[in-house]
């Protein structure tokens, strides 16, 4: 790793960090890649990809079975990698609180149908909000069509914030609440501490949806007032196939498995089975192990460089793409959710004037930027803001002020291409 | 950028901007007919009146990128007031220029990648195509001949249900 080791109130040197991530080299029809779609799934650094390589070539083996040295080696660093990510979110026991996923929508459904399904019944009410990602709506809307569970949605403001007014109100008799601590599509940062306390005073579990928080905030778990935090590893400079879900100790305990199969047992016999102790009870099969090493590689590399200077950087991009999208579009273009600001994170939904998003992509790909086109996987929010699709840019801490630029090149040439 | 500009060529720009044979077809008599692509959430509504195997009419309606609607556009003043067989032999060449085989056209997602890459697509006479040619630019973009092939497939979906129920 490159990372240079000063003070964590230096600012990020982006230059010395891009140079650790290997796809920001090539280039994109001759031209330099511009990668602004870290929101869907972020770059790796190469020490991360290394670990995975290193992992496969001297250590493979599967976990908590064999007794030969490699076999101990390979579950040691999948425990350790637990403890890691444990640690990175503020967990009180990071062995027992973590359970590897396949990936965040996982998490949210083991969420669902294991704690939904133990102690929901006919007609109790779930709080979300009106900009959750399907992730954290499918799955509760799958229970509700199961077992008639009352969902209950928390709205959003013209400013593509929370609307908060009638909280208590939603919350009263509530039983859960499960919100996104930052949208995916408008960049807003929601105050979950806030609707934490309210929820827990009402009585209701608290379900954090941090795909999109936890790699771009300082994330603590106490501090949140989450029970439970779906993540996961891609969108973290990991790799794909790996999700996280922490829950209190208490919570996992007291929940029946998920997904049945190997390594999640005590004892079988035809009749019955007894499940193994949290978190493997909700580990089926053999796990996500090459791809726990990298998560793990990832922790490390965004601790070394520190969450606190990565909040800061975007942070002061996120008010530089702002004022370059307004000063230099103006009115052509039109950006969702809240101004810069303390609750508003790098993600940029952008509509240019009545320029389909998918056209708007199309032509920023020419300019080597790359943006999602689409709904964001958030169709009722979409509907919310009235359009049926977005061009949406986001950031993280290998971007710099030059990638911005690119895109406001390419959003202008969206105009002369379409008159 | 000339891929771009064989992409967004003027005619489509044309259509997308003023499209022809806009609006929906009182439904019946007219069989009206929708496509969807999930993916982008483009939409298109087809209404067509067939009248002793002529298509006499045939509006469309929908929202979309400027390729799913110009395609839309272009196709319904292609197909207007032609026999269906007719109508059939355009359809089968637009699929093959955009090398999407006759046998994927009701098959949605094999049509996202442009067809078979082991199968050779059939020569096809572009200029026949009249107009609908300035789409091949399309090609060159494998993930936006969905948007292109949106109309059509709703177009030979509506032509099935039609003959399935005479």
């Amino acid at each position: 790793m490159t990372v240079p080791m000063s003070s964590p109130n230096d600012p990020l040197d982006v230059e010395a960090i891009r140079k650790d991530f290997p796809l920001l080299s090539r280039t994109v029809h001759d031209r330099p890649i511009v990668y602004l779609d870290s929101a869907s799934t972020s770059l790796q650094p190469r020490s991360v990809l290394a670990a995975i390589g290193h992992y496969y070539e001297h250590t493979h083996a599967n976990v908590h079975r064999g007794v030969y040295a490699t076999a101990e080696e390979a579950t040691a660093l999948y425990e350790g990698a637990r403890r890691k990510v444990g640690a990175f979110v503020g967990a009180a026991d990071p062995r027992r609180e973590i359970v590897f996923t396949k990936n965040a929508s996982e998490a949210l459904n083991l969420v669902v149908n294991s704690w939904g399904r133990a102690n929901l019944r006919r007609g109790d009410a779930v709080v979300l909000t009106e900009m959750e990602h399907h992730s954290n709506l499918v799955p509760w809307l799958m229970l509700a069509e199961a077992i008639g569970i009352e969902l209950r949605y928390l709205p959003v403001d013209a400013q593509g914030r929370l609307d908060l007014c009638d909280l208590d109100k939603i919350l009263d008799g509530a039983r859960a609440v499960s919100v996104t601590a930052m949208s995916n599509v408008l960049g807003t940062v929601n105050p979950v501490p806030l609707i934490a306390e309210a929820a827990h005073r009402n009585g209701a579990v608290v379900v954090v949806d941090g795909a999109q928080s936890v790699p771009h905030l300082v994330t603590d778990v106490k501090a949140l007032g989450a029970d439970f935090l779906a993540f996961s590893g891609h969108k973290m400079l990991g790799p794909t196939g790996i999700g996280v879900l922490w829950g209190r100790q208490e919570l996992l305990d007291s929940m029946p498995p998920f997904l049945g199969g190997g390594g999640m047992i005590l004892d079988v016999a035809l009749e019955r089975f007894s499940p193994a102790e949290v978190p493997w009870r909700f580990e089926a099969g053999t796990p996500p192990i090459a791809e726990a090493v990298g998560l793990a590689s990832a922790v490390d590399y965004l601790s070394a460089v520190g969450m606190e200077r990565i909040v800061a950087h975007e942070r002061a991009l996120t008010a530089y793409t702002l004022d370059a999208l307004g000063d230099r579009l103006g009115p052509d273009c039109r950006v969702f959710g809240p101004p810069a600001g303390g609750d508003r994170a790098g993600v940029f939904s952008l509509a240019y004037r009545d320029v389909h998003a998918h056209d708007v992509a199309q032509i920023l790909d020419q300019f080597g930027v790359c943006v999602r086109p689409g709904h964001h996987c958030a169709k009722p929010l979409m509907r919310r803001l009235g359009v049926s699709a977005t061009a949406r840019a986001s950031i993280a801490l290998y971007n710099d002020p030059s990638d911005i630029d690119t895109l406001v090149e390419g959003l202008a040439h969206v105009g002369t291409v379409f008159g | 950028m000339p891929d771009l500009e064989e992409l967004y060529r003027e005619i489509i720009l044309d259509h997308y901007r003023s499209p022809r044979n806009r609006g929906e077809l009182p439904a019946p008599p007219a069989h009206r007919v929708e496509g969807f692509n999930p993916l982008c959430g483009d939409e298109v509504i087809l209404s067509l009146e067939v009248v002793d195997g002529v298509l006499r009419d045939i509006k469309v309606a929908g929202s979309g990128c400027s390729i799913s609607q110009s395609s839309g556009s272009l196709m319904s003043a292609a197909v207007k007031g032609k026999p269906i067989p007719e109508v059939r032999e355009l359809i089968r060449m637009f699929k093959a220029m955009m090398s999407v085989h006759e046998a994927s056209l009701s098959d949605d997602d094999r049509t996202a990648g442009g067809g078979d890459a082991d199968v050779e697509p059939e020569p096809v006479d572009l200029a026949s195509l009249g107009e609908l040619a300035a789409l091949q630019g399309v090609v060159k973009f494998p993930v936006r001949i969905k948007c292109a092939t949106l109309s059509w497939n709703a177009l030979v979906q509506g032509l099935d249900e039609l003959a399935a129920a005479s």
